[in-house]
């Protein structure tokens, strides 16, 4: 029933299938992957400075990637590079060089949609594993089948398939599945849309996209606007995927890596979800029988949210429920305020550098990896010399900060917004 | 051989079929929405059967379309499907999904294969990838350059196919979008119908003067391009780099518009396959289609000569 006991010998021996799930986390630059890793992520995916979706992104250099593959080993955590854009004839050339680089660097594993990209790397670059990107929009057993066929250890599912999909797809193929569990979706089928193209002379499918779908439209019926302009309007945009309430079906049903959307998301965000579905995992293979959704996962997830939260297609299509038609709201009440740098246990001080602004008397709250986590007020704060302030106004700024309790390196500080 | 390029057209109907071999069309793209991609009409099983048979004594080709995303449900009737079309004696199976690919090497073996992921088409060493695996024509993205189709016809030895005519889709949802906007305004009653015949578009507030058709079907939801490509002018530069097959798309459009359409670049391809270096453009080919083409979508050269950034 669950898959601890899946020993089953990897497709061309390459590895063994993982016992538990791999969480996978996106990482838009050197010290997001630090996080990502920290808290608890098996493996990051990241973007070079080519070939990948998010242009607008940081990305790595070569030489960033080699750092953040030294860090991710000693945590025994993989690096993933997203190489997921279709081609044009011009992109090819410098391609095989870019992959040989990849593989030196120590990346593990492309993810890639475009078959230029898929050969070209089992040619060239033959120890970067080559897992098959969502944006080949793979639904079905049979595709499925084909690119294990041809090679691929892995396949990330189109977002549009469901629990009773994957499990007609594990039934069978033994291959690495991988699915998206959190996040930010394409509300098209992904890859299929040139809606940026259209609207800005963006292109869409090398990482041009201007979030169109986001948008809002009028509907004309018979060369009318159906409703007048004080109405909500239509729009394509859709809520945001979380999973966190399902985590056991998803183990159930044999998804092997559970793959975060992010790459352009804060280290807050990412370090807090990360940390949330990380115990969630922990906790079902220590007593699977006793599994609980906690409450507070549920809350932390709430305090990085960017949009409302849905289930995307893994119960059913997408409904009137899971579209964004009306003016967003900030899903909580926390903003995140800094990153702790080092604590000292004589005084009772720790050292944060800023991320926004804080203010004495404001009510914050630490977080750390596996949850650890406690509320204050802020009673005393002073800059890096020692002198007395009132208020964290410079961003980066390394502040001291009297805390409740001891805190570590890279442990987030959020405050309350909305009151004083 | 001398070069002859091949007019593609699509059809709605046999009726539509037989007036479009009459205006000129050498192949069509006909098939069921269950596995074909936005189509002009349903051909039913029996349908391609007689089309088929109306096609083939005239030398004019029919390819069934296959370019669906498929779910397993839907992969699962392939095999059958496959054979059942190449029993029918269809000239081409049109795939998108490798699990058609699967099944056409099993159970319609030496049937050509077109590649056609729509957007995703959009290189060549890509298309010989597929070519390797049994493609046999690349039917290239519509948002590619003049000079990009240009290269890929010269650098792949498979056939390719450009659309030259008609409108494109733009964005393809598996989500029945029209229908929770219904939802969510409680009048689902308001809008019982939203296929491609109801003449839905959505407008954005910046780009007044641009209509996007949309539409659902049991595939999702399909927005349309704003513009129709018309390329007759400058047909011949695709000519000239020796496109093995030029698309009419015929999508929500009236029969007439296509006949009209069809004839035109019928007569293109004639003077230019007639006498290439004595070719020249004819105004009266373009003037007939912008008779009949609809005042609020522009004729434009798609992203031919367009500048793309990313």
């Amino acid at each position: 029933m669950t898959t601890t006991d899946k020993v089953a010998p990897r497709y061309q021996g390459k590895r063994h299938r993982l016992d538990k799930p791999e969480l996978l986390a996106p990482a838009g630059n050197l010290e997001k992957l630090k996080f990502a890793i920290h808290y608890g992520a098996d493996a990051v995916y990241i973007g070079g400075q080519k070939y990948g979706l998010r242009s607008n992104a940081d990305n790595f250099s070569f030489e960033e990637m080699k750092e953040g593959v030294e860090f991710a080993n000693r945590y025994g955590a993989k690096v993933f590079v997203a190489t997921n854009i279709y081609a044009h004839n011009e992109d090819v050339e410098g391609l095989e060089d870019y992959l040989r680089s990849l593989q030196e660097a120590g990346i593990s594993a492309i993810i890639a949609a475009d078959p230029a990209i898929i050969e070209t790397a089992q040619r060239v670059a033959p120890k970067l594993e080559v897992h098959l990107s969502t944006q080949q929009s793979t639904l079905n057993w049979q595709a499925v089948q084909f690119w294990k066929e041809e090679g691929l250890p892995r396949v990330v599912l189109a977002r549009e398939t469901s629990f009773k999909d994957i499990a007609e797809i594990k039934k069978h193929v033994d291959i690495e599945i991988e699915a998206f569990i959190h996040g930010a979706m394409c509300s098209s089928f992904s890859g299929r849309c040139v809606l940026s193209n259209h609207f800005t002379d963006r292109d869409s499918n090398r990482g041009g996209c201007s979030q169109s779908c986001r948008w809002k439209y009028d509907l004309f019926v018979d060369d009318m606007p159906l409703y007048p302009e004080d109405e909500d309007k239509f729009t394509m945009g859709s809520k945001d995927l979380c999973m966190i309430e399902y985590l056991p079906e998803l183990i159930e049903v044999g998804v092997d890596s559970f793959k975060i959307e992010g790459r352009m998301k804060s280290i807050h965000y990412v370090a807090t979800v990360v940390n949330v579905y990380r115990q969630a995992i922990d906790a079902y293979f220590a007593d699977p029988e006793h599994f609980e959704l906690k409450r507070e996962w549920v809350e932390e997830i709430n305090k990085a949210a960017n949009r409302p939260l849905n289930t995307g297609f893994f119960l059913d299509v997408p409904g009137a429920e899971d579209h964004i038609y009306e003016p967003e709201e900030k899903a909580a009440p926390y903003d995140f305020a800094g990153v702790v740098l080092e604590y000292d246990a004589k005084s009772g001080f720790a050292t944060v550098q800023q991320r926004n602004h804080f203010k004495l008397g404001q009510e914050i709250e630490f977080v750390g990896p596996q949850g650890t986590f406690f509320k204050q007020t802020i009673t005393e704060i002073t800059d890096a010399e020692g002198a007395s302030l009132e208020a964290a106004r410079h961003p980066l700024q390394h502040i001291r900060i009297r805390t409740l309790k001891p805190v570590k390196p890279m442990d987030m500080m959020r405050k309350k917004i909305g009151k004083k | 051989m001398a070069y002859k390029p091949e007019l593609l057209a699509t059809a709605r109907s046999l009726e539509e079929l037989e007036r479009l071999i009459a205006a000129g069309a050498d192949a069509f793209v006909i098939g069921e929405a269950r596995y074909g991609m936005r189509l002009s009409g349903e051909f039913s099983q029996d349908m391609i059967v007689q089309a088929v048979e109306i096609a083939k004594p005239k030398g004019v080709r029919i390819y069934a379309s296959l370019n669906n995303l498929m779910d397993n449900e839907t992969a699962d009737c392939l095999d059958d499907y496959v054979a059942s079309l190449a029993e029918a004696g269809v000239d081409a199976i049109v795939f998108g999904d490798p699990a058609v690919l699967m099944a056409a090497r099993q159970h319609a073996p030496g049937i050509a294969l077109h590649w056609n992921a729509e957007m995703t088409s959009t290189n060549f060493v890509t298309a010989e990838y597929w070519g390797r695996r049994g493609a046999s024509r690349f039917v290239l993205a519509r948002e590619l350059n003049m000079e990009q189709v240009i290269e890929t016809a010269a650098s792949t030895a498979l056939e390719t196919q450009v659309q030259v005519h008609g409108m494109t889709n733009i964005y393809h949802s598996k989500r029945s979008l029209v229908d929770s906007y219904m939802e969510h305004q409680s009048e689902t009653d308001r809008l019982p119908r939203k296929d491609k015949d109801r003449g839905l578009y959505v407008m954005e507030a910046e780009r007044q003067d641009e209509r996007y058709p949309i539409y659902e079907d049991a595939n999702g939801t399909h927005i349309m391009s704003s513009d129709d490509i018309c390329m007759v002018e400058n047909l011949h530069e695709l000519m000239e780099a020796g496109v093995t097959s030029l698309k009419i798309e015929g999508i929500m459009k009236p029969i007439e518009y296509n006949e009209i359409v069809v004839r035109a670049y019928r007569n293109a391809i004639d003077a230019y396959t007639a006498d290439p270096d004595d070719y020249s453009f004819q105004e009266e080919w373009l003037e007939a289609i912008q008779q009949v083409q609809d005042p609020n979508r522009e004729l434009s050269y798609g992203f031919f000569y367009k500048e793309q950034v990313y």
